[in-house]
């Protein structure tokens, strides 16, 4: 897995859909009409409806060629997002994923890993709009079936 | 209703306690997300997965916490959100989010966020800098 370290996906064009924000908001309780009235969104400081900062789970990030980490047994550890702005309805948002560390260190679940993965969003221009870490754990049993 | 730009160091949010956690809530977030690990839903592969029975998304409280802050859109937005997930929410829990604002550092408040089950044990655990405009 340590190989695996810098390593990142091509970035891919998402679209902030109307549809999978009101989804998501109503997954979550949080039907805000500055997500959801487009009244609301034009008269808003952004001109437009936003998306709940948690939302950025939704996007396609693109494959890491080489890794393989399927999700069954991984174990979620932490979650860090940071945001330039909000995410705006409609907007092409352009993706990518990076492992951007790896270590092992000894614990409840035997010898374990923890593989820190970005995922980045930025816009047409290459600007970043959002960055996120996911922590990830993958058990001494995981890693043994798995052979990472 | 306060504005967020006008709390005191040691002042919280209003929490909110969310409705016992069901089934659908879990099926309408695996759909909502794109996150079908079956240990969020199905029964069967949430114990062969050694879990007395399904737990929710992580995902799906931490998306939940979120709202605490939505009311204040006008005056900001949140600009860091970090979460450490500290314990399994399993169906019918009872969980509750708090904010409380711990430091102002001129436009930005930080505030420690929590969420805790029926039995006042945390969940998730973590931070929340929100930036005013």
């Amino acid at each position: 897995m340590k190989e695996m370290i810098g390593k990142a996906s091509a970035k891919v064009r998402n679209t902030v859909e109307r549809g999978a924000v009101k989804k998501f908001a109503e997954a979550v309780g949080d039907v805000h009409p500055i997500y959801l009235d487009e009244e609301v969104g034009k008269k808003s400081r952004f001109g437009e409806n936003i998306a709940p900062p948690t939302f950025a789970r939704v996007f396609d990030y693109g494959v890491i060629e080489g890794l393989n980490m399927p999700n069954k047994g991984l174990i979620h550890g932490e979650q860090i997002y940071h945001y330039e702005r909000p995410l705006l309805v409609g907007e092409d948002v352009y993706c990518y994923a990076k492992v951007s560390d790896y270590y092992e260190k000894p614990g409840a679940l035997g010898n374990m890993g923890f593989v820190v993965l970005e995922n980045n969003g930025e816009d047409k221009d290459g600007k970043t709009i959002f960055t996120s870490k996911s922590i990830v754990i993958l058990s001494e049993a995981y890693r043994k079936v798995q052979q990472v | 209703m306060t504005k967020i730009a006008e709390l005191y160091v040691g002042d919280t949010l209003n929490e909110i306690q969310l409705d016992p956690v069901s089934r659908i809530d879990l099926i309408k977030y695996a759909g909502a997300s794109g996150d079908f690990n079956p240990i969020h839903t199905i029964d069967e592969e949430a114990k062969k997965a050694g879990l007395p029975g399904i737990i929710a998304h992580g995902m799906w409280t931490m998306g939940n916490l979120a709202k605490l802050f939505t009311t204040y859109y006008e005056e900001g937005f949140i600009q860091d959100y970090s979460i450490r997930f500290r314990g399994m929410v399993f169906l019918n829990d009872v969980v509750t989010l708090k904010a409380e604002l711990k430091e102002r550092d001129e436009n930005l408040l930080k505030f420690d966020v929590l969420a805790v089950n029926q039995e006042g044990k945390p969940v998730l655990k973590g931070n929340v800098v929100y930036r005013l405009f």
